[in-house]
C-alpha cells in the first residue's frame, strides 16, 4: 500500500471540506464551543454560594466525567466529515473516475479515512487543550491545584479519542455503503455515539468510575477491539466492484 | 491493443455480457452500439478493471485483466471517461486535474504542461480556476475528457461521451475525439449515437448481451442489410406487381410510384428487375442504387436478437 496515494486522496478531501460551511462547522467550531462552554458552566456554578458552589471532592468526580464528553465528540463529529467523504463521491457521482485510477481499494479506504479523522481528531485535541487551561483556571481556587493535565486525561485524549474516531469513521464508511443520502447517513452514523453518551452518563451518577486510569484502559481495549472488527466489515464493504454495483 | 474472447459476465443469474469476442488494434477507434442494459457499460468496465469477469479471456496493452498485479498497470496505461462526468463541482478545473495528474503519478511539470495543453484545446484555459459546479454540461463533459487524458495514455475509453450534451457541445467533444485519433491513441467508444459512430469509428461492434456483429461501418451496412435499389416508375399497376412477385429474389416495398427493392447484387438484379416492369406493360423512370445505413443494419441486428 501507498501512503503516498492516500495522502492525494485526503488532500483533495480537505480542499472539498474547506469550501463546504457546514462540514466545517460541525468539525472545528463544535468541539471548540464545547471546549469554552464547559468551564463556562463550572465557572457559573461555582461562583454560587460565594463561591463554593461545587465542593472540591464532587469536582473530582465530575472532571473526568466532562473530559470523557470528549469521547462523545469523538463519535460524532466525524459523522459528517466521513458520510459527506463517501456520500459526497457518490453524489458527484465521482466514484468511477476515481475508482479507475491506479489506486489499490485500500488505498482510497485509507485516504478516505485520513480525511475524516485528522480534522476532528485535530479539532477535539485543540479543543481539549483550551478545556484542560480553562478548567484549571476555573477550579483552581477550589481544588488548590491544577487539576489537568493527569494521566487520565493523557489516556482519554492520546489513546481512547483517536480510537473512538478511528470508530466512527469505520462505522461511517459502512453506513455510508448503504444509504445515498448524507443526512441519512448522519443520523444512522450518531447512533454510535449512544453507548458513549451512556457510560458518560453512568461517569456523571456515579456508577462507572471515570476517575479510573484502569477503566479508561479498559475502554481504550474495547474500543481498539471494536476499531479491529468494524475495520474488517468496512475493507470488505469497501471492494471495487461493490461499489460500482452494489452501493446504493 | 485490446483483445478478448469469450468474454463474460454474470450478476447472479442475469448475463451482463454473454462471451464476447474482439480484437482492437492500435491506434483503432472502436464503436460499441448496443441498446440499453446491452452490456457497453459492463463490457467497458471489465477492460478498464472496474470489476471482475466471470469467464473467458481479456488483455489489454498486453496485460491480463483480471490478474491483481497487472489490474494496477491497466489502469495506469488507459484513461477512463465514464458515463456520468464524475468531477469534483467544489473545486476549479485545475485542481481537478492536477488530482487525476497526481493519482497517475504525473511529475509537476508534466501536470502542469499537460493542465495548460488540454485546457487550451478544449478552450476552458481561462476558467482553470472557476468552481467546475459553475460550468455548463459541455464545459464539464470537455474537462472529463481532459482528466482521462491527464497522463497521456494510449489507450482511451469512453462511455457515451456526448450523451445529454446539446448538438454544439456533442460537436466539440466529437471533434476532439478526432484530434485524438489523429495522435494515434487507441480509443474504444460505447455510444448510442449511430451517426457518431459511423463518422468517428473505424470499426464498429454491435452487441445485445451478445456481439451481434463487427467490421467497419461500411462492412456491416454491406454484410447485414445488402443495397437497395429505388426504381420510379410512370404507375404501379396489379400487373407489375403481379410480375415482381413472381421474382423470389427480391423483397419489394412501395410507396406510391416509387419501389424499393432490397437486393444482394444490384448489377445483375437490376436487369431483371427492370425487365419484368417492362413486360408487364411499365414504363420505368429512374434507377438508383441506395446503400443501407448503419442505422438499418443496427435495428434489424438488434430487432432479430430480440426476437
Amino acid at each position: 500500500m501507498r501512503l503516498s496515494k492516500s495522502w492525494i486522496i485526503a488532500s483533495k478531501d480537505f480542499k472539498v471540506f474547506l469550501k463546504k460551511k457546514n462540514i466545517i462547522y460541525s468539525a472545528f467550531v463544535v468541539p471548540l464551543l464545547a471546549s469554552l462552554f464547559l468551564p463556562v458552566v463550572i465557572y457559573y456554578v461555582e461562583l454560587e454560594n460565594g463561591g463554593s458552589g461545587i465542593a472540591a471532592s464532587e469536582l473530582t468526580y465530575l472532571l473526568p466525567a466532562l473530559t470523557f464528553f470528549y469521547l462523545i465528540l469523538a463519535g460524532l463529529i466525524p459523522t459528517t466529515i466521513a458520510s459527506y467523504s463517501i456520500i459526497g463521491e457518490k453524489v458527484e457521482k465521482s466514484f468511477e473516475r476515481l475508482l479507475a485510477t491506479p489506486t489499490t481499494d485500500s488505498e482510497i479506504l485509507l485516504g478516505k479515512g485520513i480525511s475524516s479523522f485528522l480534522p476532528p481528531l485535530g479539532a477535539i485535541l485543540v479543543g481539549a487543550a483550551i478545556y484542560m487551561v480553562l478548567m484549571d483556571v476555573v477550579t483552581h481556587g477550589t481544588l488548590g491545584y491544577y487539576f489537568f493535565p493527569n494521566w487520565n486525561a493523557a489516556v482519554v485524549f492520546f489513546l481512547a479519542v483517536p480510537l473512538a474516531t478511528i470508530m466512527s469513521v469505520e462505522w461511517n464508511v459502512i453506513v455510508s455503503a448503504r444509504v445515498s443520502d448524507v443526512r441519512v447517513a448522519q443520523q444512522v452514523g450518531m447512533l454510535l455515539v449512544l453507548p458513549f453518551a451512556g457510560v458518560y452518563v453512568g461517569g456523571e451518577l456515579g456508577v462507572v468510575p471515570l476517575g479510573n486510569t484502569g477503566v479508561l484502559l479498559i475502554i481504550s481495549g474495547i474500543l481498539l477491539a471494536t476499531d479491529l472488527l468494524l475495520l474488517y466489515v468496512a475493507r470488505a464493504t469497501f471492494r471495487r466492484e461493490e461499489i460500482l454495483t452494489k452501493w446504493k | 491493443m485490446i483483445e478478448t474472447v469469450s468474454l463474460t459476465k454474470k450478476f447472479g443469474d442475469l448475463t451482463a455480457v454473454d462471451g464476447v469476442t474482439l480484437r482492437v488494434k492500435e491506434g483503432e477507434v472502436f464503436g460499441f452500439l448496443g441498446p440499453n442494459g446491452a452490456g457497453k457499460t459492463t463490457m467497458v468496465r471489465m477492460l478498464c478493471c472496474l470489476i471482475s469477469k466471470t469467464s473467458g479471456d481479456a488483455r489489454v496493452a498486453g496485460y491480463d485483466v483480471g490478474n491483481e498485479a497487472d489490474s494496477l498497470k491497466i489502469r495506469k496505461l488507459i484513461g477512463f471517461v465514464p458515463d456520468n462526468v464524475g468531477l469534483y463541482d467544489g473545486l476549479s478545473a485545475y485542481d481537478n486535474l492536477d488530482f487525476y495528474g497526481k493519482l497517475y503519478d504525473c511529475t509537476e511539470a508534466q501536470r502542469k504542461e499537460n493542465i495548460q495543453r488540454f485546457l487550451t484545446m478544449l478552450g476552458l484555459w481561462e476558467r482553470r480556476d472557476a468552481a467546475v459546479g459553475t460550468y455548463s454540461k459541455g464545459m464539464k463533459q470537455k474537462l472529463g475528457i481532459a482528466c482521462a487524458l491527464i497522463h497521456d495514455p494510449q489507450i482511451l475509453f469512453m462511455d457515451e461521451p456526448t450523451a445529454n450534451l446539446d448538438p454544439e457541445s456533442a460537436k466539440t467533444v466529437r471533434d476532439f475525439i478526432l484530434e485524438l485519433k489523429k495522435e494515434g491513441r487507441t480509443i474504444f467508444l460505447n455510444t448510442h449515437n449511430l451517426d457518431e459512430a459511423q463518422r468517428i469509428c473505424d470499426k464498429i461492434a454491435i452487441l445485445n448481451t451478445k456481439l451481434m456483429a463487427v467490421g467497419t461501418p461500411e462492412e456491416l451496412e454491406r454484410s447485414v442489410s445488402g443495397r437497395k435499389t429505388v426504381v420510379q416508375v410512370v404507375e404501379v399497376n396489379d400487373a407489375i406487381l403481379a410480375a415482381l412477385r413472381k421474382l423470389s429474389s427480391v423483397n419489394l416495398a412501395i410507396d406510391g410510384n416509387k419501389l424499393t427493392f432490397d437486393v444482394k447484387d444490384p448489377e445483375k438484379e437490376n436487369v431483371a428487375i427492370t425487365d419484368v416492369i417492362y413486360r408487364a406493360g411499365g414504363h420505368v423512370q429512374s434507377v438508383t442504387v441506395v446503400g443501407s445505413t448503419l442505422e438499418d443494419a443496427y435495428l434489424k441486428l438488434v430487432r432479430r436478437d430480440n426476437k
